[in-house]
This record gives C-alpha cells, sequence and structure tokens, in this order.
C-alpha cells in the first residue's frame, strides 16, 4: 500500500486540494473519502445511540431506586416531583444527544467527533481561514434533512396505503439530500456548503530516522568493509519513484524483501553483490542515488521514474513535484 | 566513519524517540549525515519536535503542560516548519521526512487557525450583540417570513369560514380533541381556563421545548432547497393558527384565544418567524447569489443563519417555560396579554434596537 507514491496514483490525485493559508504558504489537504465519512457517521451514531439508552437506562433505574411505578407520577407528593425532574433530565438528555453531540466535538481543537478521529478525518474551513463556531452550528443543523426526514418518510411509506407514494416520493426528494456529496467534486454535504466547510483527512505521522546517517550510506560496509561506489550509468538507471520505494523498503527492515530488491537492482545494473550484506549495499545504492537525484533538482531537472529519459526536463521542480 | 554501535543506538532511538522525543535523537549530529537534505533536516528537527509537541498537547486539550514560552513561540514554529516544508518540496526526496512536514504543518495550522473562541466566550458575544446583529442582517428575509405568515393565517381563516370541513384537514386531530366547528362556548372557554391545578407541568416544558425546537431546525434546514420548503412550512403552521382563530371568534371568545396564545406564542412564533427567515435567507442566497459565487455565497448566509438558529432555540425554551407555567398560573386574559405583549416588546428591543455601546462596537468592527 505504501510503495506507491502520493504523486502517481489517480486515486489520491483527485482528492488533493491546495490550499492557501493566510501568511501565503501552500498547504496540501487530502479530502476524505466517502466511504471513511459514512463510517465515521455510522460509529457516532452508534455512539449516540448507546449514550441514549445508557441514559434511559440509568435514569429508569433511579427511578426504581425512588420506588414508584410511572402512574403514580402525577401524584403531587414529592416522589412525583422526583420522577418529573427525571423525565425532564430525560427529555433535555436525548435534545442534547440528537443536537449537540457533533457541535461539542467539532468545536474542540481536533476539529472531529470521535467517530471523525477513528476515521482519521477532520473539519475544515475551505477558505483556508478559521473554522468558525458559526460555520460548525450551520454545518450540524443541516444534518436534520440529511438523517431525520429520510427516517420520517421511510417510515411513512412503509406503512401502506394513501401515505406510502406520498411517503416514497418523499424519500426520493430526500435522497437528493442525502447522495449529495457522490454528486459534486469536493465530496461537500449540504451541510458543508451552507457551513463553507469541507471534511480533510488529518494524517498524523512520526518523523523517522533519517536514511543517510547509516555507516554505510558514505562508508564501507560494517560486515564486510566493501565501499560500494556506483557510476554515473548505473545511477541514471533509477528515478524518483524507485528511489521512494526503497527507502519504504529500507525502513521496513524486511531481510527477504531486501534481498529481492537488491538483486532487482543488480540485475538491472549489472551487478553481482554476494549474499548477506544487501542492507549496507542498498543504504549506499539509496544514498548515492538520492544525492544524484536531489542534485539534479536543484538544477530544476527531474526523472520521475526509471521510464523517464536521462535529463530530461519535467518543467520546473516545483510544478512536478506537486502535480 | 564509526563503528556499529551508533547505528543501532540510532535504530533503537528512532523507534524509542517517538515516546520519549528530545533528547536521544538530537545526539545524531548533522554533519554525520551524507546528504545534504539530510543535513537541511538534521538542524531542523529540534524545532519541528518542539512544534509537535505543543500541537500534541493542543489537541488532547492539555493546555496547562504548555509553557508560556511555548505558547508565544507556536506562530513563528508554525512558520519555521511551512517554510521547512517549502525547501524540502524542492530539495529532499525523503518521502517520509516530507509526508512528517506536511502533516506537522497542517495539524499546526489548524491549531493556529482553529476555533479560538471557546464555546463559553462565544456565547458571550453572541448574546452580548452578535445575535442581534445577524437578525438584523436577514431583514429583508424576515419580512418575506412575516408576510407569509400573515398571508397563511388569512388562508386558515377564509378557508375555514368559507367551508368549515377545512377545519379538519389545518387542524391536526391530537390538537383538536374537543376544539372543533360546533363546539359550544362553555368547552371552548374550558380548554382557555382553569387548567392551573394540571400537573407535570415542567415535563410539559420540556417536552414541548424539544418538539418545537426540531421543528423549528427543520424549517430552518428546509431553506437549503432554496427556501421554498420552509415559506410550506410556515404557511401550513399559520393556516392551523387561522383557523383556531375563526372557531373561537365564532363563540366570541377571540380575545381570550389570543391571551391564551400571546403568554407564549409571542416568543414562539417570533422565534419561528425567524427561523423560517434563516431558512428563506439561505435559500435565496443560493438562488440569488449575485457578485459572489453560489459557494461563497451559501456559506456566508449560512454562518449568519446559524447565529439565529442559536437564538431561536433559546427563545423557544424560554416559550416553553411559558407556555407551561406563566399561561397555566395566569388565569385571566389581561395578565396573559400582558405577559405576551412585555415579551414581544422585550425580544423586539433586545434584537432591533439595542445595540452594544457605540465605542465598543468599533473595536469589532
Amino acid at each position: 500500500m505504501a510503495t506507491r507514491p502520493l504523486r502517481r496514483g489517480p486515486a489520491t490525485d483527485d482528492r488533493r486540494r491546495l490550499l492557501v493559508t493566510p501568511e501565503g504558504i501552500t498547504l496540501a489537504l487530502t479530502l476524505a473519502t466517502r466511504g471513511s465519512r459514512a463510517g465515521a457517521l455510522l460509529l457516532d451514531l452508534v455512539i449516540i445511540v448507546a449514550s441514549m439508552i445508557a441514559t434511559t437506562l440509568a435514569l429508569l433505574w433511579i427511578a426504581g431506586g425512588v420506588g414508584v411505578s410511572l402512574d403514580k407520577a402525577a401524584a403531587n407528593s414529592a416522589t412525583g416531583h422526583a420522577l418529573q425532574f427525571l423525565a425532564i433530565c430525560w427529555i433535555i438528555a436525548l435534545f442534547l444527544y440528537r443536537n449537540a453531540y457533533f457541535l461539542f466535538f467539532e468545536l474542540g481543537p481536533r476539529g472531529a467527533t470521535p467517530g471523525k478521529r477513528a476515521a482519521g478525518i477532520r473539519v475544515a474551513a475551505r477558505d483556508g481561514g478559521r473554522l468558525t463556531t458559526e460555520a460548525v452550528i450551520a454545518r450540524n443543523i443541516i444534518r436534520d434533512i440529511e438523517l431525520f426526514m429520510p427516517v420520517l418518510f421511510l417510515s411513512s411509506a412503509s406503512q401502506g396505503g394513501d401515505m406510502a407514494l406520498a411517503g416514497w416520493a418523499g424519500l426520493a426528494w430526500v435522497a437528493v439530500f442525502v447522495l449529495f456529496p457522490c454528486f459534486n467534486r469536493d465530496r461537500l454535504r449540504c451541510g458543508d456548503i451552507i457551513a463553507g466547510t469541507w471534511v480533510v483527512e488529518a494524517p498524523r505521522r512520526k518523523l523517522e530516522q533519517a536514511m543517510s546517517v547509516a555507516p554505510a550510506s558514505a562508508g564501507a560496509s560494517v560486515q564486510t568493509g566493501t565501499t560500494y561506489r556506483f557510476g554515473e550509468p548505473e545511477l541514471a538507471a533509477y528515478g524518483e519513484y524507485e528511489l521512494q520505494v526503497l527507502e519504504q523498503v529500507l525502513r521496513e527492515n524486511r531481510p527477504e524483501a531486501m534481498r529481492e530488491v537488491a538483486a532487482t537492482i543488480c540485475r538491472k545494473i549489472g551487478w553481482d553483490v554476494g549474499q548477506g550484506d544487501e542492507r549496507a549495499f542498498l543504504d549506499a545504492y539509496y544514498t548515492q542515488l538520492r544525492a544524484r537525484l536531489e542534485r539534479g533538482m536543484r538544477f530544476g531537472q527531474r526523472k520521475a521514474d526509471k521510464y523517464a529519459g536521462s535529463g530530461k526536463h519535467t518543467g520546473s521542480g516545483k510544478n512536478a513535484g506537486e502535480g | 566513519m564509526t563503528d556499529a554501535s551508533p547505528s543501532f543506538s540510532q535504530r533503537v532511538s528512532s523507534r524509542v524517540g517517538g515516546w520519549f522525543t528530545g533528547a536521544p535523537e538530537q545526539a545524531v549530529a548533522a554533519e554525520a549525515a551524507a546528504l545534504r537534505s539530510d543535513r537541511f533536516r538534521l538542524e531542523r528537527e529540534g524545532e519541528w519536535k518542539r512544534l509537535d509537541r505543543i500541537v500534541t498537547a493542543i489537541e488532547r486539550g492539555r493546555l496547562r503542560r504548555i509553557t508560556d514560552d511555548d505558547v508565544l513561540a507556536l506562530p513563528a514554529l508554525y512558520r519555521t516548519a511551512a517554510s521547512s516544508l517549502a525547501i524540502a518540496r524542492d530539495n529532499s526526496l525523503d518521502r517520509a521526512t516530507l509526508a512528517y512536514l506536511e502533516s506537522l504543518t497542517q495539524r499546526a495550522w489548524f491549531q493556529v487557525y482553529g476555533p479560538r473562541a471557546s464555546l463559553w466566550s462565544w456565547l458571550r458575544g453572541f448574546l452580548g450583540g452578535g445575535w442581534g446583529a445577524a437578525v438584523r442582517g436577514i431583514w429583508p428575509d424576515i419580512l418575506i417570513a412575516l408576510a407569509t405568515m400573515v398571508a397563511g393565517t388569512v388562508v386558515g381563516w377564509v378557508l375555514v369560514s368559507s367551508d368549515p370541513n377545512w377545519y379538519y384537514s389545518l387542524v391536526p386531530g391530537g390538537l383538536a380533541d374537543e376544539r372543533v366547528p360546533g363546539a359550544t362556548r362553555a368547552v371552548l372557554q374550558k380548554t382557555l381556563f382553569g387548567n392551573q391545578d394540571e400537573d407535570g407541568l415542567s415535563v410539559f416544558a420540556a417536552f414541548l421545548f424539544s418538539n418545537n425546537a426540531q421543528v423549528s431546525i427543520m424549517a430552518f434546514a428546509l431553506g437549503f432547497a432554496f427556501g421554498l420548503p420552509s415559506l410550506m412550512l410556515l404557511v401550513q403552521n399559520t393556516a392551523t393558527l387561522g383557523a383556531l382563530l375563526w372557531l373561537y371568534n365564532g363563540q366570541g371568545l377571540l380575545p381570550d384565544l389570543i391571551g391564551w396564545l400571546a403568554v407564549h406564542g409571542t416568543t414562539e412564533l417570533f422565534a419561528i418567524l425567524l427561523a423560517g427567515a434563516a431558512g428563506i435567507h439561505i435559500g435565496r442566497s443560493m438562488a440569488f447569489p449575485g457578485e459572489a459565487s453560489l459557494l461563497q455565497s451559501a456559506a456566508a448566509a449560512g454562518r449568519r443563519a446559524a447565529v439565529v438558529m442559536t437564538g431561536v432555540v433559546l427563545m423557544l425554551v424560554v416559550a416553553a417555560l411559558l407556555e407551561s407555567f406563566a399561561r397555566q398560573l395566569i388565569n385571566n386574559t389581561g395578565g396573559r396579554l400582558a405577559v405576551g405583549g412585555f415579551m414581544l416588546v422585550f425580544w423586539i428591543a433586545y434584537l432591533f434596537t439595542w445595540r452594544r455601546g457605540r465605542s465598543s462596537a468599533t473595536g469589532s468592527g
């Protein structure tokens, strides 16, 4: 999965958006997939329903502790008032679960509900500015016609009779809102349009080790003492894509994968290296290939992959890097 | 240049470094790297990691762990990371580092430009003039909604007076138990007065609020379909009102009914008016975006309408309290009219005429 660089896959390309921050820095954002958004919503709904049930059960349990059956609630006694209070708590809690859950979490520093966090996505302002409270309120108020109305129409449609036809018609109309994200490039739902927001991926990455501090990068192999030096034609065999695949292999550090890659490289450049020292060989080849390609980069010459002609101008470095 | 042990320790530190960021990886001197782009990175990664630490603390909500120095350094660190990213994109082919920098810059950007106001301080600004400003901002839509509601009431009245059978289709059955055409004056009067010993008022209030708020949120949300469903909802609801007015008028109870409704009605109808107007505002901005693009226009309207809607929910809380307490406790038309009238004046004054002192308003403008 990780061997495909970002700039290649058409699947990620049409989800990439460049956003210019107020100080003029270009940030690349990746729109969340519809699948991950649906998954996040489903998870949130499960959490909401579970909390509703838990709250109901807890209140019932407390009511049981108060020790009266519900038909005596109307009695103008202390227990009656206690039960009334519990009923109020229940109605308010259900209202808040339904309406304030999304608000509360999306206004937090991570801009995401628990479901969105689990899916690795978050809400952001489309114009690159601040995500305002008004925007979060606006995008969540619209949820009602996207979630609640279809359920309403579906229930009236399934009842049969005169209402059935109207129900189905209503359902078709509401489906437009539900399926809205499928019909626009930025995967906006109605709430996103109203609020000026979109949902983007929020990756969290750890800083990996620098590659060229391995001993074989600059000097000799620790095991055999061999110093690998590659000439121009050997380094010209590969481009940036292969370099990054190699980086991935080195970071994963699996012996069998490295053996395979080392053998492939040796075949390609016509070398013959003995078994057992693949790590040092690959470290050295990686470092020298990257040094060559980065030197080319500084002079505006990039080589996207092994098929690209050596030294061919692929436009300015910036465009090739982001396109 | 070096023996095996540093390489091993580096590998361990790269594993562990994620948990105890800082010291171990700093040990790798920039000169140890063979590549220019890696030296660039090693020289700067201390600052990136500091930024990472601050941003992670903010994301987890552990604001107390952040020192004042860190807070002050955050914007500068963010710009450093962003410019590092810009340079690295042109200089480095280290994909893991580029990905890290992209994610770090993005996370820091979200914190630097995230919602700065807490919900609490936002609420204070909202009550202290933000709400009124938003309401005044949609005044053309309020006029449209008001006209629609008046028209709906008149239509309801006229329809029922021309054919009383309309009453049954206009007034939902659950509401109209005894209140049907042909009911006697006594029956109708009983529905208006003498319910003060009724129990469970507070539960009733909570239920009313929850129900009304959901309906008004719906009226607003439907504005997305170019405002037409919002208008229809307004007409439908006020036609019911017109039918009721006609019914009580027939028995000479019109002032009493108005008093009965006015206690909470001035607040509730005002709220419905605002919700409908907010819906129309969005629909109108999408149908006629003017100079701006459709999306920009919709977003601007949506944010303004969201403020109005928050106010609507608050008004409905007040309306529900009035409906279940004040109306049952005040058992005469004069008192009810006074309460209703007072609320109406209060809302109009608060939303349309009261503005935060001109001197402080210049700060926000």
